[in-house]
This record gives C-alpha cells, sequence and structure tokens, in this order.
C-alpha cells in the first residue's frame, strides 16, 4: 500500500487524536476534564482485561492486579521514598508473578470456563483481604492516602497538581493500550489462544503450547492492569480496598466491557464512558441515599447486555455500520455465488 | 525404521484395550490400522499422538523413544494427526486454520510468510482455496475432512496419522479421499497410518494392514492376504451374521 493511499485511512484516528489532544486547552473545567481523565484510566484497565477476556478466559479477580498495582505503588513511596519510577516496575513484575503462580496450575490442569472465573473471583477476594489485613501498612479499609509533595507538582513523583498535565500522561498510557490490543489482534498469538479457547486438544495436536500462551497474555494482561492501578492511585493520591480490589470493581470490569464491546478495540474505552455516564447520572439523578442502588442497575443492564446486545455497544454499531456499507456488495455476491 | 511400536499396552484400570501390540513401519510407507469398533485401533493411535500414556512397551519415531510424551511434543518432532470428527477452530477462518498449523506446529521457529506459503501448500494439496476470507462455517463433510487434513499436513510431519478419515463421505468422496493419501504420499513421501473400519477402499491404496481386535494383533500382511485370512472374515463377517440374526426374527 502507498503512503498515498494509506494517508486518508488514517486520517479520522490522527484528527480524533489531535481533537483529544486538545482537550485540555478548551478550557472544560476542572470537571470534565476529572471525568475525561477518569475514562482514560479505566479504558486503559478495561482494555487490559479485554485482551485476555476476549479468548474466553474470563477474569472475576482483576481487582487482585490492580490492587498491587495502586498499592505496592504507593506504599514504596510512602514507607521507603521509593518514586514511582521504580516502584511502578516492581509493582508490575509482582503482579506478572502472581499471574503466573496463579495462572500456571490453572492453564496446565485446563481450568477453563467457570472453574476459571471461579479461581480468580477468590484471588480478587484475597488481595483485598490481605490489604485490609496489613492494615499498619495499608491504612486497612479505611484507605491510604499517597503522601504529596510540596507544590503539588513533581515529575519524580509523578504527581501533578495541575490536571492538564496528568490528562496528557493519562492519555499517554490509553494509547499504549489501545497499541498493545493492535499488536496482540495482528500476533500469531492471537491464533493460538483463538485455536486454544475453542479446541485445547486441537490446538496441541498442530503443536500449539496452550499452557504457554495462556500464560504469556494473562501476564500481559496482569501488568497492564497493574499499571492502571498505580495511575489511579498516581492521579487520585488516595486509595481504597474498595476501590481498587476485591470483587466490586473485578465485575465492575467484567461489565463495562461486556457493554462497551469485548472483541472491537475502542470497546472497553466505550465501557468506561457508559459505566462512568451512569454512575455520574445515578450519584446526581438519586445520590447515596439508595445504598446498593447503583449495583442493582449494573446487574440489571449486564443481563440485558448479554441477552440482547452481546457484541456490547460498539460492537453492535460497527456490525450496524458494515451492514449498511457491505449490504449492497453482499447482496450482490450471495446473487452471484446462488449462480 | 520410521516407526517402530513394540509390546505397545493399555489398561483403563482392569480393561485391557491394547494388549502386547507390536509393529514396525517403513519410512514412505502407508499402513492400514483396521479392526472393528472396540478393537483398540483409536487407543494404539493416541498412544502415538500423544494423547494417551502407555501402560507398557515401546513407541520409537526416527530411533528416539516417544512413548507418554505430549501432543505438542509428538507433533514438533514430526507427526501430524487428524481427528476423527473434524475439529476446526471455527473463529479463525480456513487459512488461518492452516497458518496457525505451520507456524506453530514445527520445531524450527518460521517466519509468518514462510507458515503462511506453506499453509497454502497444504490447502492445494487437499484441493481447498486458499481464500483469506473462506470461513469454516461454509465447509460441509468433505471439505471439513480436507481443512483437519491439510492443518495436519502444514505441520510439515514425516509421518501422518489419519484417523477414520472417511467416516460420514459418500462413495465417490470415499475413493477422492483416498486418493489424496496416496498422492499425498507420492507428492511429499509422507509416511502414512491410516485408521478406518471400512475396509473396503483401504485396502486399495494402503501397502500393508494390521488388524485389530480386543486389543490384540490378530493379523498383519498385504490387502489381499489379509483380507483372505480367515480370522479376519471370521470377525468381519461374524459380526455381520449377528446383525443379520438380530434384523430377522426367526
Amino acid at each position: 500500500m502507498s503512503a498515498g493511499a494509506a494517508l486518508p485511512r488514517r486520517l479520522p484516528p490522527l484528527a480524533g487524536l489531535a481533537a483529544l489532544a486538545a482537550v485540555p486547552l478548551v478550557g472544560l473545567g476542572n470537571y470534565h476534564l476529572h471525568l475525561a481523565i477518569t475514562i482514560l484510566i479505566w479504558g486503559f484497565v478495561y482494555t487490559a482485561w479485554s485482551i485476555m477476556g476476549r479468548f474466553g478466559m474470563v477474569s472475576l479477580g482483576h481487582g487482585a492486579f490492580l490492587g498491587i498495582g495502586a498499592y505496592v505503588t504507593a506504599m514504596l513511596w510512602n514507607a521507603f521514598g521509593l518514586a514511582p519510577w521504580i516502584g511502578i516496575p516492581i509493582a508490575l513484575a509482582l503482579a506478572v508473578l502472581m499471574a503466573f503462580v496463579i495462572g500456571y496450575p490453572c492453564f496446565r490442569f485446563r481450568i477453563v470456563g467457570h472453574y476459571f472465573a471461579l479461581v480468580t473471583l477468590a484471588l480478587g477476594e484475597v488481595v483485598r483481604l490481605t490489604i485490609v489485613a496489613l492494615r499498619d501498612h495499608t491504612g486497612g479499609s479505611l484507605g491510604m492516602t499517597v503522601e504529596g509533595v510540596a507544590g503539588g507538582t513533581s515529575l519524580l513523583a509523578l504527581q501533578f497538581g495541575d490536571r492538564g498535565a496528568f490528562f496528557y500522561l493519562a492519555l499517554a498510557v490509553w494509547l499504549g493500550g489501545l497499541w498493545v490490543w493492535r499488536l496482540v489482534d495482528r500476533s500469531m498469538l492471537r491464533y493460538a489462544l483463538e485455536a486454544a479457547s475453542e479446541d485445547e486438544d486441537a490446538a496441541a495436536s498442530i503443536g500449539v503450547d496452550v499452557t504457554r500462551a495462556k500464560l504469556a497474555i494473562t501476564m500481559l494482561s496482569a501488568a497492564m492492569t497493574a499499571l492502571g492501578g498505580a495511575l489511579y492511585a498516581q492521579y487520585q493520591l488516595y486509595i481504597n480496598p474498595e476501590t481498587v480490589s476485591g470483587i466490586g470493581i473485578s465485575l465492575q470490569i467484567v461489565f463495562a466491557v461486556i457493554a462497551g464491546g469485548l472483541y472491537v478495540q475502542a470497546g472497553p474505552t466505550v465501557g468506561a464512558v457508559i459505566t462512568l455516564l451512569l454512575a455520574e447520572t445515578l450519584r446526581v439523578a438519586v445520590g447515596h441515599d439508595v445504598h446498593g442502588l447503583d449495583g442493582t442497575i449494573y446487574g440489571l443492564l449486564l443481563v440485558l447486555f448479554i441477552i440482547y446486545m452481546p457484541q456490547g455497544v460498539s460492537g453492535f454499531a460497527l456490525a450496524l455500520w458494515r451492514g449498511l456499507r457491505d449490504g449492497g456488495a453482499r447482496r450482490a455476491d450471495a446473487g452471484a455465488a446462488a449462480r | 525404521m520410521m516407526l517402530e511400536v513394540a509390546n505397545l499396552t493399555r489398561r483403563f484400570g482392569g480393561f485391557t484395550a491394547v494388549s502386547r501390540v507390536s509393529f514396525a513401519l517403513e519410512e514412505g510407507e502407508i499402513l492400514g490400522l483396521i479392526g472393528p469398533n472396540g478393537s483398540g485401533k483409536s487407543t494404539t493411535f493416541n498412544m502415538i499422538a500423544g494423547m494417551l500414556r502407555p501402560t507398557e512397551g515401546s513407541i520409537r519415531f526416527a530411533g528416539e523413544e516417544i512413548g507418554g510424551l505430549k501432543p505438542v511434543e509428538i507433533c514438533h518432532r514430526g507427526i501430524g494427526r487428524t481427528f476423527q470428527i473434524p475439529r476446526p477452530f471455527r473463529r479463525l477462518g480456513i487459512l488461518e486454520n492452516v497458518v496457525t498449523a505451520a507456524y506453530f506446529g514445527q520445531r524450527e521457529r518460521v517466519s509468518r510468510a514462510r507458515a503462511q506459503a506453506q499453509a497454502e501448500e497444504a490447502l492445494a494439496l487437499v484441493g481447498l482455496p486458499a481464500d483469506p476470507r473462506a470461513e469454516v462455517a461454509g465447509l460441509g463433510a468433505a471439505g471439513l475432512k480436507k481443512l483437519e487434513l491439510a492443518r495436519a499436513l502444514a505441520t510439515q510431519p514425516r509421518l501422518l496419522l489419519a484417523d477414520e478419515s472417511l467416516g460420514g463421505l459418500d462413495e465417490s468422496e470415499m475413493d477422492q479421499a483416498a486418493d489424496m493419501l496416496g498422492r499425498i504420499r507420492r507428492d511429499k513421501g509422507i509416511t502414512i497410518i491410516w485408521v478406518e473400519h471400512i475396509m473396503g477402499v483401504l485396502m486399495r491404496v494402503v501397502d500393508r494392514v494390521i488388524v485389530l481386535d480386543h486389543g490384540e494383533k490378530i493379523a498383519e500382511g498385504t490387502p489381499r492376504a489379509v483380507a483372505e485370512d480367515p480370522k479376519v472374515i471370521e470377525i468381519y463377517l461374524g459380526a455381520e451374521r449377528v446383525a443379520f440374526a438380530g434384523d430377522r426374527p426367526a
């Protein structure tokens, strides 16, 4: 393909990127900038989950990796003054190690489907309970505050008093997540995992090392999720066990990705927009008076999505658009095939 | 010797599915492995393919012991297999199914371009189009068997284990499939073990036949000799007589 032909195709994403980069410059105000940053961080986390979730490896415990990313980074900073530039790689390494320790026996002994989901569900809770139990170091269920630097901004501490600056950091990480998603999508690892997700014996018979392929994607997903957790901690400068680990957040990740679209690059980000809008609308409309209402509505919506829109909003929109675009051509094809 | 199987035995609890079966295979040979249902041919096949661990005995491939190795390792050593009921990857396209096999199925790493070329070659050999958009859903029974074969061939095997490849095909499709196995041996020099329970069309293509019954080898020889062996006639015709007796009330 020549550069001339490639340009028009790349134009929409480039224009979109330019528009995103301009977001902090147009004077949105703190509230909307905060929403934008939140969407980018969670969009990244959901993308991280979806790169393994799309192969039928449904983890209900990604809060474990999120929690490790957030707490390890924050604790290293608070306790030892270790900058996130060192703390984050350590947190990522620990998350990857945990993914390996949990993943290897699961994949080696073919724990798939519901059973895999149950193992991960337990994992998410174990990390939450561990954080609560280590209250002398983590602040327990009250959460912990990441110690702020004087003046609020320090590149070394990865803290930015200015929301605009943090927006660019979150944007870069989010774009990195989309790039990894694409890389996996185009890799032979995807073929191996698609094959393994359908029939492990048949995949093994053509030389696919199923355990290794699954471990690779799980460790990648864990590392990305932990990075998302660390980023969240650096942004909020406050974390607690409920928001970054345990069942609640783990299930929210799953809900968001299914609602947004599991098999589309932009799907998890669309999911982040949906969940955030939902949460904000509920907060404004009913406040915190009706306890558990948001969870009930999440659950209800999840059921509706799985039944009526299993490809998620973006998958549905993409299919609709392709249908409109190819409708004429496909009918012509069908006519030719019939002859 | 390409493959030497000696005293191969597999027990499931107290039941002996395969008992002290021995045979050998020359390079470039097509061996038919036949027997009625439950005779132990699939168990034998699965032990060679690495799906089942032998209880006793040895399997030597190209001079090395391979009994008890995992399917991935067996594939990388150069043994390809098909499944009795085709098991395609439906989330991948036809070409992608075969590219995956070429890419992962060989011991030495190959580039994607090379895997692609080998996949196209394998598809051409079985007579399926290498159309990147073609989906598995568009294939009928015969097409699925071909895909199964192409996927095994793409791993560049020296020995091909073809499991009951003709079940579910009509007569002309069976003839075509038999000719195809003959052509694979002739053009690619691949040694083949063909497991079947239909005797007819197999006899035309194979060099040698082994007959299993109740887990034991009861006959071995050229197709003609085996077809005239009283013990073979007994198990095959005996089964038919039982069936006739059941069909006709006295």
